[in-house]
């Protein structure tokens, strides 16, 4: 029998990635109490980024000479702007770029969210990991993941700390409030890591450059098969009825330290509150 | 009046505080039952669950046996839950869980099995003409939302420090529950656990009052855990200190780490970052130590010391032991 070249085989990692208000920025909700993702700054979840950072180790330690084929995929829903979230990833090195954009989609809350993106996971064909980030920075609602693997019928192996995978084997650590876990799970699966899992790099001149020809392709939810009113504001599994804008807080008394004056003036702060 | 589902919050049978928070929101809501996800023998006996979660008006406790699922992540507790919820005749009036990262995760999955909508971190819950109220605080506490839940069961995870518990006594009849588990939900598992090594001091999330310390400290703790011990606090650290090491993550307070909502929150040698703020800011009284009086952390203080914490904390300290005795 002749031997052929060893054929790799290939894995295939989605990472999800979100365009969000940057939070240092003036963030509002619209009229209709949704948030508003149009007038202001926006960027990549800032814990997406870990999210791609971890894929690219993955590909690195797994592809690399005679190895795997490992094929990255940043996969984003939202406006026209969210596809800077899937560029960012892209000149961080991820390969191809799938953007859901459709007008149905705004308002959409965590429950839609997650069937759009099992959607565009089916689409995307096989895959083994599923990663993202602990939680978008703007609603920490952190379901997403949760709902996202019950819908593709698969474990959730979530806040990893450090990420190893071998085989079909993935091992994660997180740091627990009571414990610190080694978790060990078979793929496919969904992962979630942690801002400690490693400092996300920047995209390289070279990688900026290279980005500009990877594929994004662009998809509505008629390409996923999903109904305009299966998503969106109004079929929403929540309503909010009010949002209001905290008062600010008024400001208290300032006190300067002399000579232990400013412990004795916290102290009886303190005990004016009944703490001491 | 119609069953309200509350997940007890425990470790090896030892119920948590929160849990006595969820069953006193439960009873504006319906009658409480609890749900103990756990080892059988914890929940019997004298200062068992069951016992424990009665005083707080449990009518029914559900006991879910856990030797099949221990050790498997939060798949099970989802599947366990559900099929709980779905002997409850026309469903349960709401399912309240314990805001944790846990919780959330068996919520999401509880969400979709049910068709029924989520609200996390809860901190207030109503009951009101059209169904359960909730209110949330978003945006790091710059806006203040009520939501309600539109399909399905209210499935709500509620923060801790969310409601004063009350005691009252509930009839806490047992139910045994034999739940069926997919091979799928134990596809991921523990393998390894290593115990925090115990600090002695509250639960940072749980907490009535928070002293923290970020990179004013410079690294050295030990004036925040004296002052946290006089008090009877928990620690926290902002990012900074996290980052630079001197503390482990899991004491970490912002957008980050742990959002924290106790009565006082006690900010040391932290500037007052967008992200810590987010993690501390609806607390009920803040006040601040710093030597940079231009610290945006003084924006949100109800007293502030300029000063430096290294002096200004052990002579604190001091006088609140002195007070004590």
């Amino acid at each position: 029998m002749q031997e052929g070249p060893l054929r790799p085989t290939t894995m295939n990692i989605v990472v999800l990635v979100k365009y969000v208000p940057d939070a240092t920025g003036d963030r509002q909700f619209e009229e209709d109490l949704t948030v508003d993702r149009v007038n202001v700054d926006g960027l990549l979840s800032e814990l997406d980024e870990y999210a791609v950072e971890q894929a690219l180790q993955i590909k690195e330690k797994r592809g690399g000479d005679g190895g795997e084929e490992v094929q990255v995929t940043a996969l984003t829903v939202g406006p026209q702007a969210a596809e800077a979230a899937v560029r960012k990833a892209l000149q961080m090195g991820a390969d191809k770029g799938v953007h859901v954009i459709d007008d149905a989609i705004a308002g959409s809350d965590a429950v839609a969210t997650s069937l759009v993106l099992a959607k565009a996971i089916e689409k995307i064909g096989k895959f083994d990991l599923v990663i993202g980030g602990l939680a978008g920075t703007d609603s920490m609602m952190s379901v997403v993941p949760a709902m996202l693997a019950e819908r593709l019928g698969l474990p959730q192996v979530t806040q990893a700390s450090v990420v190893e995978t071998q085989g079909d084997q993935v091992r994660i650590k997180r740091d627990g409030d009571v414990a610190t876990e080694v978790i060990g799970a078979t793929m496919p699966l969904v992962l979630s890591v942690t801002d400690q899992s490693g400092e996300a790099r920047y995209p390289s001149f070279k990688g900026i450059m290279a980005a500009k020809k990877k594929p994004v392709e662009t998809w509505s939810l008629a390409d996923l098969g999903v109904d305009a009113d299966q998503v969106g504001l109004s079929v929403a599994w929540t309503a909010v009825e009010e949002a209001t804008a905290r008062p600010p807080r008024t400001a208290g008394e300032i006190v300067k330290d002399e000579d232990g004056s400013g412990a004795k003036a916290l102290a009886e702060f303190l005990a004016s509150k009944k703490f001491i | 009046m119609a069953e309200v589902l509350v997940l007890i919050d425990h470790v090896d049978g030892a119920v948590k505080k929160p849990t006595y928070e969820l069953l006193t929101i439960a009873r504006r809501l319906g009658e409480p039952s609890a749900v103990f996800i756990g080892a059988a023998d914890q929940a019997a006996g004298p200062g068992g669950v069951v016992e424990t979660v009665k005083k707080y008006g449990a009518e029914k406790v559900y006991v879910v046996d856990d030797a099949q699922i221990k050790g498997y992540l939060v798949a099970p507790k989802a599947e366990a839950l559900a099929q709980i919820a779905g002997q409850a005749g026309d469903g349960p009036a709401a399912i309240l869980l314990p805001s944790n990262a846990e919780t959330k995760e068996i919520a999401g999955r509880l969400a979709i099995k049910l068709e029924s909508g989520l609200i996390t971190d809860a901190v207030d819950v109503a009951a009101g003409d059209g169904g359960v109220t909730t209110t949330q605080s978003v945006f790091a506490g710059n806006f203040t939302v009520t939501a309600k839940v539109t399909k399905g069961t209210p499935i709500i995870t509620v923060k801790p420090n969310s409601a004063a518990p009350e005691e009252a006594a509930g009839a806490g009849v047992v139910e045994e529950v034999a739940v069926t588990i997919s091979d799928a939900a134990k596809t991921a598992q523990i393998v390894a656990s290593q115990p925090r090594k115990a600090s002695g001091r509250p639960e940072l999330t749980e907490a009535a009052i928070v002293v923290s310390g970020g990179r004013g400290t410079g690294g050295n703790f030990e004036p925040i855990e004296k002052l946290a011990d006089a008090l009877g606090a928990a620690v926290g650290a902002s990012r900074a200190a996290v980052d630079s090491g001197w503390m482990p993550h899991s004491f970490q307070v912002g957008q980050t780490g742990k959002t924290v909502s106790p009565q006082l929150y006690v900010a040391n040698g932290i500037s007052g970052a967008i992200q810590h703020r987010a993690g501390m800011q609806t607390s009920k009284t803040i006040v601040a130590v710093n030597k940079d009086e231009e610290a945006p952390i003084f924006e949100l203080v109800d007293f502030g010391v300029v000063g430096d914490l290294h002096t200004v904390l052990p002579a604190l300290t001091d006088l609140v032991n002195a007070s004590k005795s």
